[in-house]
């Protein structure tokens, strides 16, 4: 038995016999757990589920042991997630500095840093928010202005930013701040790590058309920040910044596994919604093919992460092809949304009415929600950009 | 699922590409076209092609076979698109072996599959009937008269139908059109009393013929399998066709996107390359997108033919759609992004629009595919 089946075999065991029944069930949103020093278990049952996963490293799996990580391969990692996925249980934290901070950190942060602010991540202590887009720097993210000027022992920020996920929630913030306004864009952008407490620093919450209100805006005026808060070279912040975006795009292709999602499957809800005719199809013709065709466009995108994988095991890795992963799912997931409210008909209409069912409502929800992610982690031109530039090598 | 080439394979693929392109390449096609090639396909190709082991990849290995697998096949099959080679692979190799390799009896397999590996014989199956694939609805009627078996009807769209030895016709021994039961395959001579043969010209220069049947005598020794209860063989033998075919488009689809970049980043107007244009960058990142979902499905396909999934018959029908519909779009998009180039015979790109075209009626355009597939998901 090779040391990858071992470790399989272990894993599923242990799964099986530390994960809850009830953190087995499909995710529901409001019991997700999140971390932070305000956290609120949603059960019992999530609170053990997650301090069993913390106590092994499994928060964050491929993160080395001393900084309280799982201390996997990656391929040991993959295999923890495939067991996980085929037992349904639910991700243990859901936690940007896990997913986008920590690795960034590991990669850029000092031997001090990654002590300090590693450890209470996996611990679902801390909780990260990302400070990147501003008002007037979206897509063109280098033109950010928020400013921290050196005042010799410290920086004094000033600014906003906007977008920002969960900072009403937050404790601590990474930020590219403008530490030299007269360099080019790219190398005057400094990485800054903000405590939430500090003076100065302060929240508005932006409701969405989805009926929630997962982003603020966040305002920094005269906020002192440590010159140890710098990561990566003062002015490099930008290298800093890429490396955690390719992160943030990875999650964003996997997205689709984490959050919340109906009851039962597609197929079952059109022949429920549009109803089969004699020979035993669905009665509406169009939407029986877009549906096929949906099922089909799924499938393969699902095939593609495992395409990838595949190369890189055999050592014939295309390095082009995770480029498309972000546009493919996210597209693909808001064709779905649309095609789940066509087949819903009328019934498709309402988040919050009574009249309509839990399913229901939790389907235009996600509908709402869903049209986030072709815009977050850069949009959906953004990546046909990097596709037409990298892949393609199409001149500027 | 694996949809990876191993190194034999790997290997096979790159002898193939270089064999192609040093031996076959478009112009070939070209040539075949212009002087109304009376076969269709170039009989020495095809020899050296068979030498090289062509028809022997996926054959058993008791029958001569090399086995690389389908994912080696369609490896070739991809190269092949690539070129736009005309061979009787698909129709003699593929579709016809197929049926006498997964029905035949022990006889008919020893007679007949060393000889279509080494590109002696040439068989083909005729399924089709009218405007589209549709082999359930078949008519053509196999009947028990006095005098023995009997067939009567037609087949179009037959593949190399006008120089095949053998055919392999899906006929309907009992039961209406549209039942799965009733179904029978049948070997028939090409030179058998009662067969009519007429060459089709298509658009891609290539062939296909109409086969009519009038009284033709079948031998008790020529069905291919049992009576009656073919429909699983030929499901099985059109799925290898379909996601063979669909490598092969892949290929065209592939080379044609290639030679729209090369134009992209060469061709200049306005002072620039019409490469830096946004709109057009657009263009072919999404073209590059559906190309590698398509190239997944592909080898999803042929791996699932390898390991023999339950699974193939939905992965023939993902991998033939999805293709069908980017191997269209790519043409479009290859003709709009060369300008009046595009449309001039002087250029390749119309070569490939047109065997793309014929491509995608053959063995199933989309909708069909789309609904076989809603079909046996049950909705
Ligand atoms: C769910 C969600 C969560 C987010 N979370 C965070 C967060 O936690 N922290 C954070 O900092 N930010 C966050 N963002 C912000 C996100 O990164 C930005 O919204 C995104 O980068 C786009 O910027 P913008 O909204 O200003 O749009 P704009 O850049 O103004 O874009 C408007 C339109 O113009 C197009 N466009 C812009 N430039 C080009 C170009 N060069 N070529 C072609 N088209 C172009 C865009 O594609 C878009 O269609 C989040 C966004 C969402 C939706």
């Amino acid at each position: 038995m090779t040391r990858l089946t071992e470790f399989r075999q272990a894993s599923r065991a242990w799964l099986q016999a530390n994960c809850p029944e009830s953190q087995r069930l499909p995710i529901v949103k409001r019991e997700q757990i999140w971390g932070g020093r305000r956290r609120i278990f949603p059960s019992a049952d999530a609170q053990v589920w997650f301090e069993r996963m913390r106590d092994k490293g499994w928060t964050a799996p491929e993160w080395p042991t001393a900084y309280g990580g799982g201390g996997l391969s990656a391929a040991e990692a993959g295999i923890l997630t495939q067991e996980m996925t085929a037992l349904g249980c639910r991700p243990p934290l859901y936690e940007i500095g896990v997913w986008m901070f920590g690795p960034a950190l590991l990669e850029y942060g000092t031997e001090t840093q990654r002590q300090e602010h590693l450890p209470p991540i996996v611990r679902g202590e801390i909780r990260w928010c990302q400070g990147y887009s501003e008002p007037s720097a979206g897509s063109d993210l280098v033109s950010l202005k928020t400013r921290a000027e050196d005042k010799g022992d410290h920086f004094l920020v000033n600014g906003t930013k906007i977008w920002t996920t969960q900072a009403d929630k937050a404790d601590w913030i990474f930020c590219l701040v403008r530490t030299d306004p007269y360099a080019p864009k790219q190398a005057g952008i400094s990485f800054l790590l903000i405590d939430m407490a500090t003076a100065g620093v302060s929240t508005t919450p932006i409701p969405l058309i989805s009926g929630e209100s997962e982003f603020c805006q966040t305002f920094f005026d005269d906020v002192r920040v440590p010159k140890g808060n710098l990561v990566g070279e003062l002015h490099g912040g930008w290298n800093v910044a890429k490396a955690l975006l390719r992160h943030e795009r990875k999650l964003m292709s996997i997205m689709g596994t984490m959050v919340e999602k109906e009851e039962g499957n597609i197929i079952d809800l059109a022949r429920q919604y549009v109803g089969l005719d004699a020979e035993e199809k669905l009665r509406n013709p169009l939407l029986r093919h877009q549906l096929a065709q949906h099922l089909m466009r799924a499938q393969c995108d699902s095939l593609t992460t495992e395409r990838i994988q595949q190369q890189y095991k055999h050592g014939q890795p295309d390095n082009n092809l995770p480029l498309i992963m972000k546009y493919l799912s996210t597209t693909e997931q808001q064709s779905k949304d649309e095609l789940m409210l066509a087949i819903m008909g009328n019934r498709g209409l309402s988040w919050d009415d009574a009249t309509y069912t839990e399913n229901e409502r939790k389907l235009v929800r996600n509908w709402a929600y869903n049209k986030a992610h072709t815009i977050a982690g850069g949009t959906s031109e953004i990546q046909l950009n990097i596709i037409a530039k990298r892949a393609l090598g199409l001149p500027s | 699922m694996n949809m990876v080439l191993n190194e034999e394979q790997v290997l096979l693929r790159d002898t193939m590409k270089a064999f192609l392109q040093e031996h076959a390449d478009v112009s070939a096609m070209r040539t075949l076209r212009d002087t109304k090639d009376p076969i269709g396909y170039s009989l020495p190709l095809w020899q050296q092609l068979t030498e090289l082991g062509v028809g022997a990849i996926v054959m058993p290995e008791a029958y001569g076979g090399l086995g690389f697998g389908f994912l080696g096949l369609g490896a070739v099959m991809q190269e092949m698109g690539r070129t736009l080679t005309a061979t009787p692979l698909l129709s003699s190799v593929i579709l016809g072996a197929s049926a006498i390799e997964l029905a035949g009896s022990a006889r008919q397999r020893q007679a007949l599959l060393p000889a279509i590996a080494a590109g002696k014989l040439t068989l083909t199956l005729a399924v089709d009937e009218a405007s589209h694939h549709a082999p359930l609805a078949t008519r053509l009627a196999l009947r028990e008269t006095p005098n023995g078996l009997r067939l009567n009807g037609t087949k179009v769209f037959v593949l190399d139908g006008h120089v095949a030895d053998k055919f392999v016709v899906v006929a309907r021994s009992a039961g209406d059109a549209g039942d799965s039961h009733g179904l029978t395959l049948v070997l028939v001579e090409a030179t058998s009393p009662g067969v009519t043969i007429s060459r089709t010209t298509m658009i891609d220069g290539r062939n296909s013929a109409e086969l009519h049947f009038e009284n033709t005598p079948v031998n008790i020794d020529d069905l291919v399998g049992a009576q009656h209860s073919a429909w699983p063989i030929i499901e099985k033998v059109i799925d290898r066709g379909t996601i063979c075919l669909a490598a092969e488009m892949l290929g065209g689809a592939h080379e044609l996107f290639a030679r729209t970049l090369a134009y992209l980043k060469e061709r200049e107007q306005f002072d620039v390359k019409i490469g830096s244009f946004q709109a057009l960058q657009h263009r072919c990142a999404l073209l590059y997108c559906q190309l590698e979902q398509c190239q997944t499905a592909v080898q999803s396909a042929l791996g699932s033919l390898d390991s023999e999934a339950s699974d193939i018959a939905l992965q023939a029908s993902i991998a033939k759609a999805l293709v069908n519909d980017c191997y269209q779009l790519v043409s479009n998009e290859a003709i709009q992004l060369h300008g009046g180039m595009g449309i001039t015979d002087e250029l390749d790109i119309g070569l490939f629009l047109k065997r793309a075209r014929v491509c995608l009626q053959l063995l199933g355009d989309t909708s069909y595919h789309l609904d076989r597939y809603a079909t046996r998901l049950n909705f």
